[in-house]
This record gives C-alpha cells, structure tokens and sequence, in this order.
C-alpha cells in the first residue's frame, strides 16, 4: 500500500525550523525579549505537522517508509531527497517536535545573545528531524554533522563554567566517530558499484539490496558502529557525556538527553542492523556486554556524583545500556522495548534536566550537598521531581517500565546471564535516583539560601505538565505505539533471519498454551 | 462491573485528593477517603455471595489491552482467593482510614496523608486483584511506591526519609528476584496469565522441568522474602515504622507485607512442582519466625515490639503455605490482620495518649488511663498469643498441624514452630505488662487520656474481628477451606493429620503460649522487673546488629567501590584515556608547528616542491611521460 | 623550437596542441616564479592568475586534441572558481591594507606555529 498524501509533508517538517530560523536571524537583535516567544511559536508548526504525520501514519504497514518522497540530487551516485518515515522513526520524528518547543520555553533566563540562540535551537531541530528521516546515506550524513554545529555554539556559548572545554570535548570525539562513519558510508557506496551493472549509490534502498561479504561487512559495520557508539555513548566512549550534559544550558541537556543520544541508537538499529545483518549477528553478543557493563557502571558512578546535573547524565549512560541491550539481542521483543525506550528515556530523562534547570536558575548550585529538604519549600517542584525520578526507576504504570520489561524479556531468551545483570540495573536505578531525592529534598531546610526559594510557576509547570501526561498515557496505554513498532521491528528480524543463518529465539510453547487456552474463558 | 467500580473508587478518591486534597482539607479529606474504601468494601462483599453460594469458580474482567505483544492486559481476576484478599484489605483499610481521621488530627499535610493512604488501598487491590503477573507486578511495586511514601511521611525527620528509601531499595532487591522470575515463566510458557499457566501446568505437570519449577518458585521467594520482610531482607521494616502508626497498622502489619505470602499461596501449583522450594520456603519463614520473635523479646519501642512479631507472625504463613498449607497460610494472613492491624492501632492510641512517647521505658500503669484501648488489647494479646479460642489459636495451630502432618524433616521445623508460639506470648505479654501494668514511668507532664471515639471505634471492631475471626475455619466447621477451593482447584494441598493428633498438637502449643504468658507475669508483673539493659540485651535490641553487619558488609563496600569507579576509574582511567589522546595529538601538532612559518611564499615553495615531486615520480613509477 | 620552426618552412606553420602545451607551461612557469619571488600580495595575485590560466589553456588544448568537451567545462569552472576567489582575495588584501598599510605578506606572518 502507498502512503502518499501527495504534498511533501516530510519536507515541510524539516524545512519549517530552518525557515523559522531564518525568520528569527531577520528579527532586530535588541528586540530579544520577542525571540523566546517567536521561536517558542514556530517551534509549534513542526510539532503540529508531526502530529499531522502521527494521525495519519498507518498503524498496519509500519513496516513500510510512508510520506516517502525522492528528488533525484546526483543520478548517478544515487544521492538525493529521499526521506520517509516507518513505525521506528515515526516516534522519536513526534519526539523531537514535541521537545523543541518545551527546551524553547524553558529557555526563557538565557538573556545573552538570545537570537544566536534561538537560531542555533531551530537549526539543531531541523538537524534533528533530518537524519530520522533520511534514507539516502549522505543525506544522513549531513543531517547527522549538521546537528553537531548548534549544539557545540549552545554548550560552548550559554554553558557554565567549565562550558569550552565540555564543548570541544563533545565537538571532537563525536567528529572523530563522523570521521569515521563517513569513511564507511563512501566504501559502501563504492561497493555498489563493484556489483556488475551497478553503479556507485548513496540511496539505503538501493544499498540494502547489496550482498556484502562478512569481510566487509565487519569493517563497515565498524566504521559506522564507532559513531554510533559514541553518541549513545556506549560505555567505555561515553566520558563526553557526562561534562556536556553539566555544562550545557539546560535546553542543551534536554534535547542533548532527550534526542541526540538517539541518533546512535537509531543509527544502530536503521543502519547496522540491516545493511551488515551477518556482522550484526556476529558482533551482538559484545555490544550485548557492553550495553550491560554500561548499565552497571553508569549507575554504580551515579550514586556517587555529588553533582545532580552529573548523576542524570551518568543515569542516561545506564539507560542507554538498556537500549543497546534491547537492539542488540536481536528478538522482536528486545527491539521494541529498545525503540520504546528511546522515547521514554526521552521524555523522563528530559524532564529530569528541565527540573534540575529550574532549581539551578533559583540556586545557582548543582551541588546536592548545598540543598536539603526543599519537599518543604517547594511542595509541587519535589512532588513532580519525585514523579519523574519515578518514571525513571522504571516504576510500573509509567512509561520506562514498559520498555525495560520488553529489554528484559527480549534479552533474556539471547542471553540469560546478561538479562539477569541488566536487571540489577534496576535496583541501582532505585539506589542512586532515592538517595539523591533524600539528600535534596528530605530533612530539615538547613541552608539559609533554600529557605525562601519560591515553588514552580505558571509557565514551569505549563511545560512539564505535557511531559508528565506522556509518561502516564505510554505506561497505561502503550498499545498505540507499540503497535506501529511492531510491524517494522518484525521486519527488520526477519531480514536478519532470511539473509543471515540467524534464528531469533522464541519464547516457549506459546502455541501449546493457546491450544489450552482456547476452551478458558 | 462491580469489580471495576471497586477498584476505581479508591483511585478516584485518590486523584481526587492528589488535586484538591489541600482544598479539601480536615477533615473532608478522611471522610472523602474512608468513604471510597468503605464503599469498596461492601461492593466486595457483595461480590462476594456468588462464592458462598458455591456456584462459581471466578472470573476475568478485562479493562483494556496493555502489551498486546505479549498477549498481557489489564485484566482483574475475581476468584475466592483474591475477593478474601480484598475483602481483608477494603475491610482492615476502612478501620484503618477512620483511625486516621483523629490520629492525623492537626497534621498540616492531613489531606495528603489519605491521599496516599487510598493511593495504597487502589495499589493493593491491583496486586491482588491481578489475572496475571504482569499486573500482579504493577500492584507489587505500586504498594512498594505508596510504602514509600507513606513511611517518609514525615520527611522532615531524616530517619523517617532514610526509612523510606531503604524500604523501596530493598523491596527493589526482592523484585530483582520476582523480575527474572516473570522473565522464565514468560520464556517457558508464553504467557503471564495465571490461568493459562495453572491449567497447563495441571494437565501436564511435566511441562516444565522440576528444575525450572525450582528455579522460578525460588526466585519468586526472592520477591516475597523482599516484601513479606523475611530472613535476610527483612531489615527494612522495623525501620518502616517511623511511618505514622495507622500507616504501620495498614501496610507494615494487616495488608502489604501479606502479599508474599499471597503470592506463594497464589502460584502454588509451581510450589507443587518444585519440593527443593517447598522446603526452602517453609524453612525460611520458620527461621524468620524464631530470629523476629527473640528480637521481639529485646525492644523498648513498643512499635518496634510490633514490627518484629509481624516479621516473626509473617514467617508462620510462610511456614504453612510453604509446606502447601495454602488455606492455613491465607487463614493466618487474615486472622493476623485483625489482631495486628489491632495491636499497632492500639499501640497507637497509647502513644497518642503519651503525646508521642513511643518508648516502654516511659509508659506503665496505663489501664485505667486508656481503658478502651487497654480492653481491646488485651484481646489481640491473648489472640497472637495462640489462646482459644480467640483468632490467632486457630490459624497458628493449623499452620503447625500442617507442618507436623509432613512429618520427616519438617518436624525441626514444627519444633521451632512451638518454641516460637512460647516466645510470642512471651514477649507480647512482656509489652502488655511493660506498657498497662506497674508504676507509672511517664515523663513530667504528661496526661495520658482516651483517644476520642473515631480511633476507639476500629479498635472495637477489630477487636471483635479478633475475638471470632478464627471462627471461619475451625476444624469443625471449615468454611474458609470450602470457600477457597475453587481457587486453590488445581494444587493437591497438605492437610491436617487425622485422629487424635491434632489434639494432642493443639495442647502442646497452647501449653507453650500460656507458659510464655506466665513467665512473663512472673518476671514482670510478680516481680516487677523493669526495661532490661545491657550484654545480650543490647544485642536483641539491635537486632542481632544485621544492620551494621550489611552496612558493614554492603553498603559501605558498595558506596566505596562506587566511589573508586567514579572518582578513579572513570575520572582517571577513562576519561582520561581520551584526554591523554588528546593531550598526545596535541603534542605531536606543538612538533609540527615550526613548519608553519607564517610566510606565505615559504608554503609556495612547498607547494611547487611538491607537484615536481608528483610528476618526478609518476614518470618514473609510470614510465610514462 | 628549432625542429618546430624547421618544420613551418617546410610544411607551412601548423599550430598543433604541442604549441599551446608549450605556451602553458611557461605561462606557469612565470606564475610560479612570480609567486616565490614577489612579496606584493597583490602581485603573487596577478601569479596565480597567471598559473590558473595556464592550467586552462592546458585543458581547452587537450580537449581540441582528443575532441572532448569534458576539459572545456573544466576550464569554465576554473574560471567562475578564480573569479569567485579574487573576488574574496582582493577584498582581503584591501580590508589588510587599510589597516596595516602595507601588502607585503612577508610582514603578515603572525599564523608561524
């Protein structure tokens, strides 16, 4: 079935920001107290196209690339405008429209050069939204260094005070993995034209036709597995993580957490997974253990960081863990927790840093020994943190449970013993979140400088309020998502399955017990 | 339907109460919130006929789908076994929502307070009103989050935050346990269901293997043992109590620390498969049992006196379920709600009199101060204590008798049993006679008075509850039994020893609780000893320093492995790692520098050097000119 | 040059690709030489001006010679690029001067490592 509307819509989402950003550079530069509100209006156009994408994306064939356009850019080589969304960038495309505008109106205390800001916000939004929907490998590519640019300018230009060296560090290390992804997607290209009557070609279509030997296979799935792997950042690349996330402004922290570490596990799972499926195979087992020591070591770090801001950061590279152990176990269920997850991840670990935000901006201080007991003070702004800390222990009823039980579930028929690790990340993530809640927000308000610290106001709570409605509809109802995963996560096992000797494990019996079944009530 | 509306009363009282609670106010908050539970529980009870008729064997109620993918929903379960849970839970829940009423009278988060309490009430019947693990699971940690919530109350009070989180950390160990499990039985059956899964397992018993049974049926005891503060997580709940007193009747005694036990007695056909597990779990609650009831002995905080006999009471169910007495554990469960719930309440009304002195050491010669309260004690006293024919003779006796009646090595265990029973009348007795009877021992200024009729009215009903709740299920006429066959259809329990030995049994354990009641009269009454201190007391009073051994052993080995990985490996290793690369590169860029002379024409020279040297070597490598 | 010259009084002066190759390289010739030896940025300009046009030259000659149009498109790029970077480097050389006074690079060497 065809899914055309036949109006670029994908198009007009990614190109609005970027028009919005150009709007916004016209604006007079003293007029700053216009910018928030303007951007926070434009941001809304992309947000609302997406949910036009949501409404009438088919459930039934998310396995497919729907509002698929294809501009022909350079024939021969392949490359061109060739987008399309399927059910797993369907949700993280809905994601990082939804984020935009909630980063943009928290953004509201950035008081220098407030147009730069803003430009660079929507600049790093159209970035965004590009690589989930590109299917032309270059394409990718540039959407993928194009989000790299405004986010250097947001940590570098409003991040505290170590802000330099935590953007150079970021800028670096993920340019030295683009370097190397770009070596591989130029190889792969090439490669396609080795094949008799064919020529070289960008287009993840054509690409995905190609048969590759494992040789190959292994190099390239290296070369754009670095990448990847250091913007999930999967543990031992993942020092960047923790002094951007500090450093940054807190709408940098919330699409850096929220969207930007998705780029490398969407990139695993669009790329490595089906144009390399035999290296994936070979390869998962030790992505699968790096996933858990990641796990592990990012919440062990975690319980100790004496800087609140460090200890979401240190939680993501734990939560992320779980991600990569969800893709990589290579079942139905393990995927879908896994793209499930990048959403939840999204929503909680964004709202953790919109609230560490709001008590920096009254503070001044991410020290967890400069607060105590502000549950007093700030009833309404401790019952919300409480909440997402919540969320984030993966408490069932909320969105993070769904996803670390399908993880489980779906790694645990790979690898037992690794299932098993991952799920004393579980009691970790209780461990480091509650300690520091009762270091923060229990016992007596001893530090004068909480005393008279004033609760959330209208626009705080109008901005995370959404967020908390998403976290409540995906752990009640997550059927709706989920059932626009599925279809495109079962093709991708399947792929693996028919390509490589690769059987998926499947859970026992299930067959026997509905045969049982069918006489109960 | 009325199952639905059940559950959603309480919820709706709670998000009620979460908006407006402070609106609201006191005392509208507590009327708003017993009346939702109360409600709740007569539906329940209505419900409930259609078992006593005997007609029907249960029901499923779909709410909705969850996660279709793994065929799990929404969907409650109302069978005999899970409308007695309830009914326990709305019942017990509603006393406990009136008592509040006046205990929490003052308080400025008052309207919170019942907030949470119906948050609780709503998690609880999710646990046990769930048709399959998945939402079985939902409940579990929902009760864990309201404890939580619930215990740090008083947040203000460091000790009472620090409990909070050491309840959830530890539960959360528990469902370490309880997760992997749900993990191996989805593996191997495909399904989470409760009655897909016991009706395959019931036609064909060797579908799994006896060592995944095990496996699973251990791993659930993780989970149990977690929640139901059995031997070695039990450390979280007498911490627990610096929740307020009503909080430590509903959850910390009546309901939430049952659901361990409700889980065993729920999956136990998978017990059934698994002997290795029947022992280990019978073990385990007879040694909890034993290890509670001494520390009992050695407390001066009568609600750690409290918190200690649940451990020990929590570990006779899971002796009897363990040992497949499912109906004797879930009797046990019910008749220790009533005389517990009713203990901690009591104990309560006695610290409100004391405006707050919780410690024995300060209270005596109560009884004429706070009669109500002293009368309905005593008869929970004399229940826990095993005396007939009040509630707790009948259901400890049935659990022991059905110990005995396995016979072998469980006879050791049917020992400690009885050793046990002396030591809870004992140390019951003890706080009886420490806390009512002999010389005031109150602090300057204290006027110890009645509590007013909204907290004495519950201890009157659960006093009655204790009286002749063991009346259910006596040998003579087991209603209980009947009424919960049909949920219990598919497992072949252990009974009861015929003949004479269940008299015989009976004698024995009475004579061990009333020898416990009048050592203590001796010792404390006759004799008047007072608070004992120092050696072995000190010991009993610290619990046998588990604390300080885990702290010792985990928690500081753990915070300081922690801290070498983030401060030394990470920071150093790691991190720095990267950094010494890039410190290298930097280097190697300082080397090459001074080639960079800044001259434009020295870079021309450069250049051209270069393109001559190309073509030199393409002519000589090429051949070509 | 001689056998060439031998060759116009004999056959008649025809001007094949080897002449215009012969033209480019000194046209190269002379811009590199003008690029090393000169310190007026603007005159190391009018070099790689020069050198840019040979390279040209060599391009339309060869495409003459083996009749494809592959060369001659190159030669427009060069042309669009050179002009595109005079545009800019002269600028730079004016903004340089205005404010320095002075277009020798020798004394704009403040990049030396």
């Amino acid at each position: 079935m065809e899914h055309s509307i036949g109006f670029p819509v994908i198009a007009l989402l990614v190109l609005l920001p970027a028009a919005g950003a150009l709007v916004i550079a016209m604006l007079p530069k003293n007029r700053s107290e216009l910018m928030m509100p303007i951007t926070a209006a434009i941001s809304v156009l992309p947000l609302a196209v997406s949910l036009f994408i949501l409404w009438e994306f088919s459930a039934a064939d998310g396995a497919e690339f729907q509002f698929a356009e294809s501009v022909n850019w350079y024939e021969p080589w392949g490359i061109g405008w060739n987008v399309g969304i399927d059910g797993i960038s369907l949700l993280l495309v809905v994601l990082t429209a939804f984020l935009f505008p909630i980063s943009i109106i928290a953004s509201a205390s950035i008081t220098k050069d407030v147009k730069l800001y803003m430009v660079s916000m929507l600049l790093l939004e159209t970035g965004l939204l590009g690589v989930f929907v590109s299917l032309d490998l270059l394409l990718f590519f540039v959407f993928f260094e194009m989000t790299l640019i405004p986010m250097y300018f947001l940590i570098g230009i409003w991040g505290s005070e170590n802000r330099v060296y935590a953007a150079v560090k970021f800028f670096l290390y993920t340019a030295f993995g683009s370097a190397l992804l770009l070596t591989a997607i130029i190889a792969l290209a090439i490669l396609h034209s080795n094949v008799p009557g064919q020529s070289i070609s960008f287009n993840y279509a054509d690409l995905n036709e190609l048969a590759l030997s494992s040789n190959a296979q292994m190099w390239l799935f290296l070369g754009f597995g670095a990448a990847f792997a250091i913007k999930v950042p999967l543990f031992p690349f993942h020092t960047w993580l923790p002094d951007a996330h500090t450093e940054a402004p807190t709408a940098g922290s919330v699409i850096l957490a929220g969207v930007l570490l998705k780029l490398g596990t969407y990139g695993f799972v669009r790329f490595n997974l089906t144009l390399f499926p035999e290296a994936t195979v070979t390869l998962a087992p030790w992505l699968g253990a790096l996933a858990v020591v990641g796990i592990i070591y990012g919440a062990a770090v975690a319980i100790v960081q004496p800087d609140v801001k460090r200890l979401v950061a240190y939680s993501s590279v734990s939560h992320l863990g779980f991600i990569v152990l969800g893709t990589f176990a290579l079942t139905s269920q393990g995927l879908q927790g896994g793209i499930i997850q990048m959403v939840n991840h999204g929503l909680t670990t964004g709202a953790l840093f919109l609230l560490i935000g709001m008590i920096y901006e009254r503070r001044h201080t991410r020290q967890i020994s400069e607060y105590g007991g502000l549950s007093s003070v700030m009833p309404l702004f401790a019952g919300i943190f409480l909440f997402m800390a919540f969320a984030s222990i993966g408490l069932p009823g909320l969105n993070g449970f769904i996803g670390e039980f399908k993880i489980l579930l779906g790694s645990w028929l790979a690898w037992p013993v690794l299932a098993i690790l991952a799920a004393s990340g579980v009691v970790l993530a209780a461990i480091y979140l509650l300690w520091a809640y009762e270091r923060m927000f229990t016992g007596p308000v001893d530090n004068e400088a909480n005393k008279g610290l004033q609760d959330l106001n209208g626009r705080e709570i109008a901005i995370l309020v959404p967020i908390a409605a998403m976290i409540l509809f995906l752990g009640l109802y997550p059927k709706p998502a989920l059932d626009r995963i599925e279809p495109a996560v079962e093709s991708i096992i399947d792929r693996i399955e028919r390509v490589t000797d690769y059987e998926a494990p499947e859970f026992g019996r299930i067959a026997d017990v509905a045969e049982v079944a069918g006489e109960a009530p | 339907m009325l199952i639905g509306l059940l559950l959603a009363l309480p919820l709706a009282g709670f998000l009620t109460l979460l908006f407006f609670g402070k609106r609201i106010g006191e005392p509208g908050a507590g009327y708003l919130g017993s009346a939702t539970v109360g409600l709740s529980f007569l539906l329940a009870l209505i419900s409930s006929f259609e078992f006593i008729s005997g007609g029907e064997n249960g029901r499923h109620i779909e709410l909705f789908e969850w996660i279709p993918s793994l065929g799990l929903n929404a969907e409650l379960l109302w069978d005999p076994l899970s409308a007695m849970m309830t009914l326990v839970v709305t019942g017990v829940g509603a006393l406990i929502h009136i008592y509040s009423i006046g205990y929490m009278h003052g308080d400025p988060r008052f309207g919170r307070f019942f907030t949470y309490l119906n948050l609780f009430i709503t998690s609880m019947l999710i646990l046990v009103l769930g048709a399959n693990f998945g939402v079985l699971f939902v409940g579990w940690e929902l009760v864990g989050l309201s404890s939580y919530l619930l215990i740090s109350f008083w947040f203000e009070k460091p000790s009472a935050a620090a409990a909070g989180k050491k309840a959830f950390v530890v539960n959360r160990i528990g469902d370490f346990g309880f997760l992997i499990a749900l993990m191996l039985i989805f593996a191997s059956f495909g399904t989470l269901d409760f009655t897909h899964i016991f009706e395959v397992l019931h036609d064909n018993a060797a579908f799994i293997t006896t060592a995944t049974a095990t496996a699973i049926t251990l791993l659930l005891l993780v989970g149990a043992a977690g929640k139901s503060a059995q031997l070695p997580l039990h450390v979280w709940l007498p911490d627990a109590m610096e929740g307020p007193t009503p909080v430590s009747a509903l959850i910390h005694a009546a309901t939430m620390v049952t659901a361990g036990v409700y889980m065993v007695a729920r999956t136990g056909i998978f017990f059934e498969l698994a002997p290795v597990s029947q022992a280990v779990v019978a073990t385990v609650g007879a040694l909890t049992a034993l290890f509670a009831a001494t520390i009992a002995i050695g407390q001066r905080d009568i609600k750690r006196v409290l918190a200690y006999s649940t451990i020990s009471q929590l570990g006779y169910m899971f002796m009897g379920v363990g040992v497949l007495g499912l109906v004797a554990g879930v009797f046990h469960l019910v008749t220790h709600a009533f005389f517990k719930a009713l203990l901690f309440l009591g104990a309560g009304s006695v610290i409100h009199a004391m405006g707050g002195e919780q410690d024995m050491a300060k209270m005596g010669g109560l009884r004429k101060k706070v009669p109500i309260t002293f009368a309905t004690m005593v008869v929970a006293w004399i229940a826990i204590s095993g005396i007939p024919p009040l509630a707790g003779f009948w259901s400890k006796d049935e659990i022991l008798a059905v110990v005995y009646g396995r016979g072998g090595g469980y006879m050791a265990l049917w020992i400690i049993g009885i050793v046990t029973a002396g030591l809870t009348a004992f140390y019951m007795s003890r706080m009886m006679f420490l806390t009512f009877w002999g010389e005031p021992r109150w602090d300057e200024g204290v006027q110890p008075h009645e509590s007013p009729i909204n907290m004495t009215m519950p201890l009157a009903v659960l006093a009655g509850l204790s009286a002749v709740g063991g009346l259910i299920n006596t040998p003579f006429k087991p209603t209980l039994e009947h009424f919960l066959e049909p949920a219990f259809e598919f497992v072949h329990q252990a009974h009861i020893p015929e003949g004479v030995t269940p008299w015989i049994l009976a004698g024995i354990s009475i004579g061990a609780g009333v020898l416990g009641v009048m050592y203590a009269y001796r010792r404390y009454v006759v004799n008047g000893t007072q608070l004992e201190e120092g050696g072995t007391w000190e010991t009993l009073l610290n619990g046998y320093g588990v604390d300080d051994l885990y702290g010792k052993t985990i928690v500081a080995p753990g915070k300081a492995l922690s801290e070498q990985l983030a401060f030394t490996a990470d920071a150093k290793v790691v991190d720095g790692g990267v950094n010494g690369i890039g410190a290298v590169v930097k280097r190697l860029g300082s080397m090459l520098a001074p080639l960079q002379t800044g001259l434009a024409r020295s870079y021309g020279v450069g250049i051209l050097a270069g393109a001559i040297g190309l073509v030199v070597w393409l002519i000589v490598a090429g051949g070509a000119v | 040059m001689i056998p060439i010259l031998a060759q116009a009084a004999t056959e008649g002066l025809q001007v094949t690709a080897g002449w215009y190759m012969g033209l480019a390289a000194v046209l190269f010739a002379i811009g590199s030489a003008g690029l090393l030896l000169r310190r007026n940025a603007l005159v190391m300009f009018m070099s790689i001006e020069l050198m840019l046009n040979s390279v040209n030259l060599t391009f339309v000659a060869a495409d003459s010679g083996i009749g494809s149009l592959e060369g001659q498109i190159s030669a427009l790029f060069i042309m669009v690029v050179a002009a595109a970077e005079v545009t800019v480097g002269l600028a730079i050389i004016v903004a340089v001067f205005r404010k320095r006074a002075t277009a020798s690079v020798d004394d704009l060497a403040e990049l030396s490592g």
